[in-house]
């Protein structure tokens, strides 16, 4: 739970200011320098700081598994239940695979996983949180109750049926199961800081100056609540990741694909707990976890972004 | 009153649209129950005609218009009429979970009251703290821990605790030679089989509470009034505790409700290492099994638990804070 739901509304920027005044042309004002500026304030948190390096690795071993990991993943050439040796550094399966071959080409699903099922619960999210907010009577209420029912439907039993129905699917099943049940929290969060900015001076404005009300949603209001849109981006991403793992762990993925959540079913239904095994618990959990982790303390430094009471160092 | 009212309203109409939800998703879904088990039985030669509306009739596939078949389902769910499992046929789906339920429950309910407040007085001491080490051990510690998928945190303590220290028993909720009954000595079996799961569900919910009690409680730090209290030259604590921490535990307790079913689903997991005998190793056996009465009604007792458990919390934050009574 990341305390974004808390955070205070952000007083509009100098971009929703200036899209105003010179219409148009400026509203993305350079990409590239946007990012940039919210890069460094995220790296200016200590603790978001660790979080870019540690995910940084993850993307990278992701990225370049095949030039990193010393084996294949499936290749089963080798000696089964190895413990750790000089040519096997986590040992390896009961199937013979090398261990550190698997955790590093893991990291592509949970890397994928994260980023697509993240951005998709992110842009449902958007696209529901910001008209809810700021549409007024039935739609708007018949709408709260749909995401109040998702949000107090159990996540993970509804993934499990949904999953068990469709049987053995592929990754593209868990995105999908995962996104299904994950874009409420964020909706609900960003539906609550439209409906605070809608009664600014600068939304009145561009009521008042004639723009649509999809303009007025997506042009105006949405730029200024950014920080919140990449911290659901990343609360969605962890809560997607957690969930792939787990559904494979209970064996309703595909469990032919090398993932973490696949490494620890196959561990623990080749008993990898009696034969003392346990670097083939440890190692694919600790990355899981380390995944995870990496999204949150990067959701430290958002929170900095819109509040300034959270920035670290502040006085209270 | 109204209130209590405006709630009971709310309880009925999402207890409805739960059941409708999961009736429509078998419906939804490519394939049928019957077609799972014909494919089964495919694998061994042609299924006749005869012998699929046979199969059909066994397990209950239903048959007529949707929309009475929509009646006569949620006909069986007032009555609790679940069918019959397909795993464990002849038993019905209605007693399976009757035996089940009550181990994820006390299980569940006991450990999620321990986190909260626990969760809550570090959440507090954190943001009194701020800056210290005090405040950066539990929220760094707790970001971490409740980045743990649930079924590793299980399996680290099944392993090492149970299999390699030998401390606490590796499976079941009471030993093989017990059997279920209101006497001391089986009590301090479940008591000391639980453990384990307990701890695994304590260790990854925590974190959630501290950081949600800590970002709560710091907003609440720069209010007025607390300000005005120390000012006042009140003692720190009364500050922190009496004028604080009583305020901003009340937006945590909405958080409690929604948070409940994160738990509830990562106990599901937690069973299914521990092998213990809940709601969630019984869904997983369905699962396996594709046992799909089963399945669905778990889902949906699971559902309604957690519905309920938010119903409750609803009505005792009306009665904390009479601000929302309006």
């Amino acid at each position: 739970m990341t305390p974004t739901g808390t955070t205070r509304p952000t007083r509009p920027t100098t971009s929703a200011v200036k899209t105003i005044s010179q219409g148009n042309h400026d509203a993305g004002a350079n990409p590239l320098r946007v990012i940039l500026r919210a890069f460094l304030t995220i790296w200016s948190v200590p603790k978001a700081r660790i979080g870019v390096a540690l995910l940084g690795v993850f993307v990278l071993l992701a990225v370049f598994a095949p030039l990193l990991a010393p084996y294949g993943a499936t290749d089963n050439s080798f000696d089964r239940s190895e413990d750790m040796s000089a040519a096997h550094w986590l040992g390896t399966t009961a199937a013979g695979q090398d261990v550190l071959s698997q955790i590093i080409y893991g990291a592509r699903v949970s890397v994928f996983v994260g980023f697509v099922a993240g951005l998709l619960s992110t842009i449902i999210a958007v696209l529901i949180g910001l008209s809810w907010g700021y549409l007024r009577g039935l739609a708007g209420d018949v709408i709260n109750f749909i995401v109040n029912l998702f949000l107090v439907i159990p996540a993970l039993p509804l993934m499990i049926v949904i999953a068990a129905y469709l049987q053995n699917g592929g990754i593209g099943m868990i995105v999908l199961v995962v996104v299904i049940t994950g874009w409420a929290w964020g909706a609900r969060v960003l539906r609550s800081q439209t409906q605070s900015l809608r009664s600014r001076d600068f939304v009145t404005a561009a009521v008042f100056s004639g723009e649509s009300p999809a303009r007025i949603v997506f042009r105006e209001i949405l730029p200024n609540m950014t920080s919140l849109i990449v911290g659901s981006f990343f609360g969605a991403s962890t809560a997607a990741i957690l969930a792939e793992a787990g559904l494979e762990f209970l064996g309703l993925g595909d469990s032919t694909t090398v993932s973490w959540g696949t490494m620890l079913f196959w561990a623990q239904n080749s008993n990898a707990l009696l034969t003392g095994q346990w670097v083939l618990l440890f190692a694919p959990g600790l990355c899981i976890s380390l995944l995870a982790t990496s999204m949150s303390l990067i959701n430290f430094g958002v929170d900095g972004l819109s509040n300034p009471r959270l920035r670290e160092g502040a006085t209270r | 009153m109204r209130y209590l009212l405006g709630k009971v309203g709310l309880l009925l109409l999402t207890l409805w649209a739960a059941v409708t939800l999961n009736f429509l998703l078998p419906r939804l879904m490519p394939g049928s129950p019957a077609d799972a088990a014909i494919a089964k039985l495919a694998q061994n030669g042609p299924v006749s005609p005869s012998t699929r509306a046979a199969i059909e009739a066994q397990l209950g596939v239903p048959t007529g218009s949707a929309w009475d078949q929509y009646l006569q389902y949620l006909n069986n769910v007032v009555h609790f009429d679940f069918g019959v499992s397909y795993t464990f046929f002849p038993q019905s789906v209605a007693s399976l979970v009757g035996t089940a339920l009550p181990w994820t429950l006390v299980l569940v309910g006991f450990v999620t009251i321990v986190a909260f407040i626990c969760g809550t007085l570090l959440g507090v001491l954190a943001a009194w703290k701020r800056g210290t080490w005090l405040d950066t051990l539990p929220t760094v510690g707790g970001t971490f821990a409740s980045a743990f998928p649930y079924f590793w945190t299980a399996l680290l303590l099944l392993f090492f605790l149970g299999y390699v220290a030998g401390w606490f028993p590796t499976s079941g909720a009471y030993g093989s030679a017990a059997t279920p009954e209101l006497t001391g000595t089986f009590l301090l079996d479940a008591l000391y089989h639980s453990i384990l799961p307990a701890t695994t569900i304590l260790i990854t919910s925590l974190g959630g509470w501290i950081l949600g009690m800590r970002s709560t409680m710091i907003n609440t730090l720069g209010d007025d009034y607390v300000t005005f209290a120390e000012a006042n030259g009140l003692h720190p604590r009364t500050v922190a505790i009496r004028y604080a921490a009583r305020n901003a535990i009340l937006p945590n307790l909405t958080s409690f409700g929604l948070a409940l079913g994160g738990v509830v689903g990562g106990s599901l997991l937690v069973e299914r290492v521990f092998s213990y005998p809940g709601v969630g190793y019984l869904l997983y056996t369905a699962v396996v099994n594709q046992d799909f009465p089963l399945m669905q009604a778990l889902f949906l007792i699971i559902t309604i638990s957690v519905l309920l458990a938010n119903f409750i919390v609803d009505i005792l934050y009306g009665i904390l804070d009479p601000r929302t009574r309006r």
